[in-house]
């Protein structure tokens, strides 16, 4: 009966082809010879039943809350609560981000997330030579416990959560974070949040990498073993697409790539002798939602399905929290235009509603004039409000996974699926993600789609509004945030004053402590926490397992 | 092989702490498709790695790509090095993240040319060709 039906829908599209649409294409052709998304994918001129022709309701969507998790990780979604609106802020120094916290959070922001300067992200502290110019530039500066008190003054530990990007030295900022949480009275079982700890995407794209990827990913197994036994309500991964994405790859590179990684990470936990459903519920993803979009709530059900499936037919999973893919997305920051920037504010909601139809968990939408500097606090309210407006007048939240049962969407998903598998099987074929990435397989396909798209932006193919078309002569002139020379100054004397009062024979002895445990097989968290506690700065703790465990070098390819 | 047939040498530097290579490998790639010889330094050089590879490398085109915000105080210091070794005619743009307010005093310095983002990669190739030597 069903496959009848189906029969005649193709039969009538051919005839509809043959007798509507000939005549129209021949008086006036369409706008172009290729319709392609942001991410060259070819889309044809219409999606019918034919197109979903394989789709099993059962076995390929479910129900929200159930196995494959397509429609969504939880029964009620928006109706139960909104995502979280979580926006990424850091800025100068400690205190100067400690304010800014305390004002989203007095603005209805519900979860903090914290951007360090790039000297924290590199694991140097502030008086590094190479730290010149960088401090408290691009983020928070944060150079020992003495900041982390700093910045999380006035803001119960045990109330908020916290999502920190910090991937090369995640597990020093997690012990920062633990030893701050202690001085209000805060147990490590009390705390909620995330660290991203996704080392794979930094060799793939954003490149903030430190140790060579071996001793990193036991880094990170030690990392799961230890927050599994100790923290258990922090998420201690944040399995990143959203960099592979900026860096230049399409949306099922993003989503293929992601996906490899942590399939990599659950291997790497369960040969380090975890059981599976331990750890896997903390792990979380993190994507990025570009312009197209379709094909962005397509990647998003693409991605719950495949991970479900992973989880439970490669890794035999039992507990459903294992096979739950939830994730955090931040809109496109590459999209933004450095011309006509309040243009920016349009394409911010765009991105923001594809990830709210996608079934996020929480959000960051992007400020106005972010491709000049960090945001201003106007800048930054208004991209708050832009969340505001979807969840609370839009009405895109009232229902689950509204782009269900599109032809489009659904046949997209698909697509994606396939084409996620086929990079799944390159990537075993090559030795699987680590080796993958020492052969430079990542960084190639990401800089040829770069490359492309680039392309495709000079010849015309695609548009952007004031860039490369509607172009206006007169720059608008917007307020740019500028770091105060003084915050260098701050921070410097911080940095000196803690060297000065701390006990800096312990600090010497728990850093050789910690070698030693490098060295051999033993978790080396507890003692990063140990040196912490007593005030051991990011830069000395790094250095003390660069001289263990060297520092990776890049194959250089463009 | 006529002087005016050699290729021109570029290199594309990174200075700065920040991981961003999607603009320089772009640009990286562009000139070497419009026929330049051209060198990548890698992420993260300081000034002096900076300064040392140009003279290395005998390039005659030094494009830095910077979107840290550290660019007002590692751009004076490449200048200043690349002078010493007597680099005083090598050809030095810049792109990355460049508020409009520093563009002057970088100009100032001697970097000859800054393009921001959207900048097409053709007008790129187009500077070098008129302006190196």
């Amino acid at each position: 009966m069903v496959t009848k039906e189906k029969s005649d829908v193709s039969q009538q599209k051919r005839e509809w082809e043959k007798n509507t649409l000939k005549k129209t294409l021949e008086k006036s052709p369409e706008r172009r010879e290729r319709f392609i998304t942001t991410s060259s994918r070819p889309i044809a001129r219409l999606y019918s039943p034919t197109d979903m022709a394989n789709l099993d309701y059962d076995r390929d969507l479910g129900f929200p809350g159930e196995y494959p998790y397509t429609r969504g990780v939880y029964p009620t979604m928006y109706r139960g609560r909104f995502w979280t609106m979580r926006m990424f802020a850091g800025f100068g120094t400690a205190e100067q981000t400690n304010a800014r916290y305390r004002y989203l959070l007095e603005q209805g922001q519900t979860g903090l997330s914290v951007a360090f300067h790039l000297p924290t992200i590199q694991g140097l502290d502030s008086d590094d030579p190479m730290s010149t110019g960088e401090i408290g530039v691009c983020g928070v500066a944060i150079d020992s416990l003495a900041d982390m008190e700093i910045l999380f003054s006035q803001i119960p530990l045990n109330k908020v959560t916290t999502s920190m990007t910090i991937n090369a030295p995640a597990a020093v900022l997690l012990c920062f974070y633990i030893a701050a949480a202690e001085k209000q009275g805060v147990s490590s079982t009390q705390i909620g949040g995330t660290i991203q700890n996704d080392i794979l995407k930094e060799y793939q794209a954003q490149k903030t990498w430190i140790f060579p990827p071996d001793p990193s990913m036991r880094i990170i197994t030690n990392t799961l073993e230890y927050c599994t036994k100790n923290v258990p309500r922090w998420n201690t991964i944040s399995i990143s697409g959203y960099h592979i994405r900026e860096a230049g790859s399409t949306a099922v590179q993003e989503l293929a790539f992601t996906l490899a990684n942590g399939l990599a990470y659950v291997k790497a936990g369960v040969d380090a002798g975890l059981k599976v459903d331990d750890f896997a519920p903390r792990l979380s993803f993190f994507f990025d939602s570009h312009l197209d979009l379709f094909e962005e709530v397509a990647k998003f059900r693409a991605a719950r399905r495949i991970w479900a499936r992973e989880m439970h037919e490669r890794f035999n999973a039992k507990s459903p929290r294992s096979y739950l893919l939830r994730f955090h997305t931040q809109t496109a920051g590459v999209s933004l235009t450095a011309q006509q920037p309040e243009n920016n504010i349009i394409r911010t909601t765009i991105q923001a509603l594809a990830a709210v139809l996608g079934g996020t968990q929480s959000l960051h939408t992007n400020s106005m004039d972010e491709a000049w500097a960090l945001p201003t606090e106007k800048a930054a309210t208004i991209a708050l409000r832009t969340q505001q407006i979807l969840a609370h007048e839009s009405g895109v939240a009232n229902t689950i996974d509204p782009l269900g049962g599109s032809y489009f969407i659904e046949s997209l998903t698909n697509e994606m699926e396939e084409e996620t598998y086929k990079y799944f099987d390159r990537i075993d074929k090559l030795g699987g993600v680590v080796e993958a990435i020492k052969k430079g397989f990542f960084q190639r396909e990401i800089a040829d789609a770069a490359f492309r798209y680039q392309r495709e932006i000079e010849e015309k193919e695609r548009t952007i509004v004031g860039v490369n078309d509607y172009i206006t002569d007169d720059m608008l002139e917007i307020p740019v945030l500028k770091i105060d020379p003084e915050v260098e100054r701050t921070q410097l004397a911080r940095l000196r004053k803690t060297r000065k009062t701390r006990n800096n024979k312990k600090v010497d002895q728990l850093l050789s402590r910690l070698q030693k445990a490098a060295e051999g097989t033993e978790n080396m968290l507890p003692h990063i926490l140990a040196a912490v506690r007593e005030y051991a700065t990011v830069g000395e703790v790094c250095n003390a397992l660069r001289e263990v465990f060297g520092e990776y070098q890049e194959p250089i390819i463009f | 092989m006529t002087e005016a047939e050699q290729k021109i040498r570029v290199l594309i530097a990174k200075p700065g702490l920040d991981g961003h290579d999607r603009g320089a490998k772009v640009v990286a790639r562009a000139l070497r498709d419009a026929g330049f010889e051209v060198i990548y330094t890698g992420l993260r050089q300081t000034p002096e790695q900076i300064a040392e590879a140009a003279l290395q490398e005998d390039v005659t085109v030094v494009g830095l790509s910077i979107l840290s915000g550290a660019h007002m105080r590692l751009f004076p210091e490449i200048m200043k090095l690349l002078k010493e070794r007597g680099m005083d005619d090598t050809l030095v743009i810049a792109g990355g993240i460049i508020p409009e307010d520093d563009i002057k005093p970088l100009k100032k310095l001697g970097i000859k040319a800054i393009f921001g983002p959207g900048t097409p990669t053709t007008e790129i190739v187009e500077y070098i060709r008129t302006n190196a030597k």
